[in-house]
C-alpha cells in the first residue's frame, strides 16, 4: 500500500521536471553541450519505452530493437536524401516501414520462444544492418548525412534545438501515456497475462499469437519514431544505429531501470547514458591521484568497466531503479 | 567449372569452421540451458592468442596449441568466476550479463593487444595451394581446415556418444539433479563442457586468423552466423549444428560468388549491381525465414524445449 507521496512518485515527478526545465538551466547558463545530451537520452528513452512494452509486460525477449531505431532513420534519410523534406510524409513513411518491419519479423519470430525468439530476431535485426550497409546509394557502411531536417508547417521548426528538445520531450511522455492506456486496457491485460502463463490465456479462449504480435508492432512503430527523431537529432544516419550491440543497450536501459514499470525505462536510459559520459570522468578523477598521468589513458578504457558492471547488475540488483524505489516505499511503510 | 569446385569448396570449409563455434554455443546451451553471447570473444581472443604466441614462438603449430589451451583456461575461468552464478535463471539475465562479458573482452583485447589488429601469417608449407584434381588449384591451408575440422567434429561425436565424460554430459543436459545425487561432481563437468564449447570457438578463431585480419569485434560478426545456424539446426543438437552449418557456409559463400551473376540476367546490369551485395548478404536469413515457417523448432530439435 503506497500513497501518493511513494518514493517511487516523486522520483517520477522529479524526472519530468528535470525534463522540462533542462533548456531553462541551459539558458541561465548552464553547458551547452548538456542539452545535446538529454535530448539524445530522450530520444533513446522513447525507445526504451518502446522495448519495455514488449520486453517488460509482453515478456517477448527482443533483442533487434535498434533495427526500428535505423529503419525509422533511414526512411527519413533516404526521403530526404530524393528531395522529400516534409514531415508530414517522411515521418508516416518511418512509421509505416517500421511497423511493416515489425509485422513481418514478429509474425515469423513469434512463432517460437524462449531463446529462439532472442536469437532470430537478433539475426533480423543483424540482417537489416547488413542489407543497410550493402545500399551503396544510401552510403552503404559509411552512412548518410541528412542535409536538411524534416520541414513541418512554420511555428515548428526542429531546427531551433530548443524547441527539437520539447518535441522530443512530448513524444516521449505522450509515448509513456499510450503504454500505460495500453496496459490496463483489456488488450494490456492479454498481453500480461500470456507473459505469465500462454498456455492458460489460450485454453481461455484467447488467440494470443495475434494479441502478442499487435503489440509487436505497436512497438516496433514506436520505436520507429524514436529512429526518425534520432536521424533529426544527429543529422546522420548509418548502418550502425542498428548494430546489435545498441539493441544490447536498449534492453540495459530497460533493465537497469525495471522492467514492466512505466518510467523504468526513462530513468533506465539516463542512468546509461548519463554514466556513459561520466564514467571516464570518473576513472580520471579517482584513478589520478593513484597513478599519475598514465590515469588520463585508463580513462579511454571505462568500458572494461562497463561490462563487469552490467554483470553486478544482473546478479544482484534485478529490479532495476523502479525496484530500489519500491524497495524504499516498503521501507517506510512496514 | 573450376571456380565452382573452388568456391563449393570454400562453402564447405566456411561451413565446418562454423559448425566449430555453432557446437560450442549449441552443447553450452543443450546442457546447461546458458545462452552465451560471450561466446564470439572467445573466438576473437582464440585468434589473438594464436597471433601472439606466434611470434613468440616462430611456430605456427605450437601456438595454435598453446592457443587451444589458452582459450580452454579462460572459457574455464569465465566459467568459474561469472557464468556458474547464472544457471537457472532467467535467459534474459543470461543475455544481459554476456552482454557485459562482451563489453569486457573488447575493451580489453584494446587495453593489451590495442586498436590495429593484427595478422597471423602462414607457414610456408600451408602457404601454397596443392592440385586436388586434374587442373583444380585449392589453398593447402583451407584444405587443412577442412580436415582439422571434419576429425574435430567426428571426435566431438565420439567424445560424446561414446565416452564416460560424453555419458555424463548427456545425463547431466536431461537431468542436473540426478545426476548429482549420483555422486558425479555436476559442477566440474559444467565447467569442462564450457571449456570445451570455448575451445572449440578459439579453434575456429585461431584457424580463420590467417584467412582474415585479427581484430576486435570480429568475433560479433560470426557469432550472429552462430545463432541463425543453431536456430536452422535446433538449439541443443550437435547434429542440427552440422547440418546448420554446412547449409549456411555453403549458401553463403556460394551467394556471395554467384548471385550477382545470377541476378544480373533478371535484371538490368545498374539495378543487379546495386541490389547484389544486399541481396546477397539476406540470403541466410531468408533461409532461417524458411525453416522457421516450415519447422519453428529447427530441423533437429531436442523435443521438450
Amino acid at each position: 500500500m503506497t500513497g501518493w507521496f511513494s518514493a517511487r512518485n516523486i522520483a517520477i515527478v522529479a524526472l519530468v521536471a528535470v525534463l522540462l526545465l533542462l533548456p531553462v538551466y541551459i539558458e541561465l547558463g548552464g553547458n551547452r553541450f548538456l542539452l545535446s545530451l538529454f535530448t539524445r537520452i530522450v530520444i533513446l528513452a522513447l525507445a526504451a519505452v518502446s522495448l519495455n512494452l514488449i520486453l517488460g509486460y509482453g515478456g517477448m525477449m527482443s533483442f533487434g530493437h535498434a533495427a526500428y531505431l535505423g529503419i525509422g532513420g533511414y526512411a527519413v534519410g533516404m526521403l530526404a536524401k530524393e528531395g522529400i523534406v516534409s514531415g508530414f510524409v517522411q515521418w508516416p513513411v518511418a512509421l509505416g516501414a517500421s511497423a511493416l518491419f515489425a509485422l513481418v519479423i514478429g509474425a515469423l519470430s513469434l512463432r517460437t520462444r524462449g531463446v529462439y525468439f532472442i536469437m532470430i530476431t537478433l539475426a533480423f535485426a543483424q540482417m537489416a544492418y547488413y542489407v543497410a550497409g550493402g545500399i551503396a546509394r544510401y552510403g552503404g557502411d559509411d552512412g548518410l548525412t541528412v542535409n536538411q531536417r524534416s520541414q513541418f508547417v512554420p511555428p515548428v521548426d526542429l531546427t531551433n534545438k530548443v524547441q527539437f528538445y520539447y518535441i522530443c520531450v512530448a513524444l516521449l511522455l505522450a509515448s509513456v501515456f499510450l503504454v500505460w492506456r495500453l496496459i490496463n486496457s483489456r488488450f494490456g491485460m492479454v498481453i500480461q497475462g500470456a507473459r505469465s502463463n500462454e498456455t492458460r490465456m489460450r485454453a481461455i479462449g484467447f488467440p494470443t499469437y495475434r494479441y502478442k504480435l499487435t503489440c509487436f508492432v505497436i512497438a516496433g512503430t514506436m520505436c520507429g519514431l524514436a529512429g526518425a527523431l534520432l536521424a533529426n537529432h544527429t543529422d546522420f544516419v548509418s548502418p550502425s544505429m542498428m548494430y546489435w550491440t545498441r539493441s544490447g543497450d536498449l534492453i540495459i536501459m530497460v533493465v537497469l531501470g525495471g522492467m514492466g514499470s512505466l518510467f523504468g525505462p526513462v530513468f533506465g536510459a539516463m542512468a546509461l547514458l548519463v554514466f556513459e559520459e561520466m564514467l571516464p570522468f570518473i576513472i580520471k578523477v579517482v584513478a589520478t591521484p593513484l597513478f599519475g598521468p598514465t590515469a588520463a589513458r585508463a580513462s579511454e578504457y571505462w568500458q572494461i568497466l562497463m561490462g563487469p558492471l552490467l554483470l553486478l547488475v544482473v546478479l544482484f540488483a534485478r529490479g532495476g531503479i523502479d525496484g530500489l524505489l519500491r524497495k524504499l516505499d516498503r521501507r517506510e511503510r512496514p | 567449372m573450376t571456380l565452382f569446385i573452388e568456391q563449393s569448396l570454400n562453402g564447405l570449409q566456411f561451413g565446418l569452421l562454423l559448425f566449430l563455434l555453432a557446437a560450442g554455443l549449441t552443447l553450452v546451451f543443450g546442457i546447461m540451458d546458458l545462452v552465451n553471447l560471450a561466446h564470439g570473444s572467445l573466438y576473437m581472443l582464440g585468434a589473438y592468442f594464436a597471433a601472439t604466441f606466434a611470434i613468440w614462438t616462430g611456430s605456427f603449430v605450437l601456438a595454435a596449441v598453446l592457443s587451444l589451451f589458452a582459450t580452454l583456461l579462460v572459457g574455464m575461468l569465465v566459467e568459474v568466476i561469472a557464468m556458474r552464478r547464472l544457471y537457472g535463471r532467467d535467459h534474459l539475465d543470461h543475455v544481459l550479463a554476456t552482454f557485459g562479458l562482451i563489453l569486457f573482452f573488447d575493451e580489453s583485447v584494446r587495453l593489451i593487444w590495442g586498436p590495429e589488429g593484427m595478422s597471423l601469417p602462414l607457414p610456408a608449407w600451408l602457404n601454397r595451394s596443392v592440385e586436388i584434381l586434374p587442373g583444380v588449384q585449392y589453398s593447402a591451408y583451407r584444405l587443412a581446415i577442412i580436415v582439422v575440422t571434419l576429425s574435430v567434429a567426428v571426435s566431438l561425436y565420439l567424445l560424446v556418444m561414446r565416452t564416460r565424460i560424453g555419458m555424463l554430459i548427456r545425463a547431466g543436459a536431461s537431468n542436473r539433479e540426478m545426476v548429482g545425487a549420483l555422486g558425479v561432481n555436476i559442477k566440474l563437468l559444467y565447467t569442462l563442457v564450457f571449456g570445451l564449447g570455448a575451445a572449440l570457438a578459439g579453434l575456429a578463431g585461431l584457424m580463420q586468423a590467417p584467412i582474415l585480419t585479427v581484430q576486435i569485434g570480429m568475433g560479433e560478426n560470426i557469432l550472429i552466423l552462430a545463432f541463425v545456424i543453431t536456430v536452422i539446426g535446433g538449439i541443443g543438437s550437435i547434429r542440427g549444428a552440422l547440418v546448420g552449418a554446412l547449409f549456411v557456409g555453403f549458401i553463403d559463400t556460394m551467394g556471395r560468388a554467384f548471385f550477382p551473376d545470377l541476378l544480373r540476367m533478371v535484371l538490368s546490369p545498374t539495378a543487379a549491381s546495386t541490389a547484389a551485395p544486399a541481396l546477397s548478404s539476406m540470403l541466410i536469413y531468408l533461409l532461417m525465414a524458411i525453416v522457421l515457417i516450415a519447422k519453428p523448432e529447427g530441423l533437429f530439435s531436442t523435443s521438450q524445449r
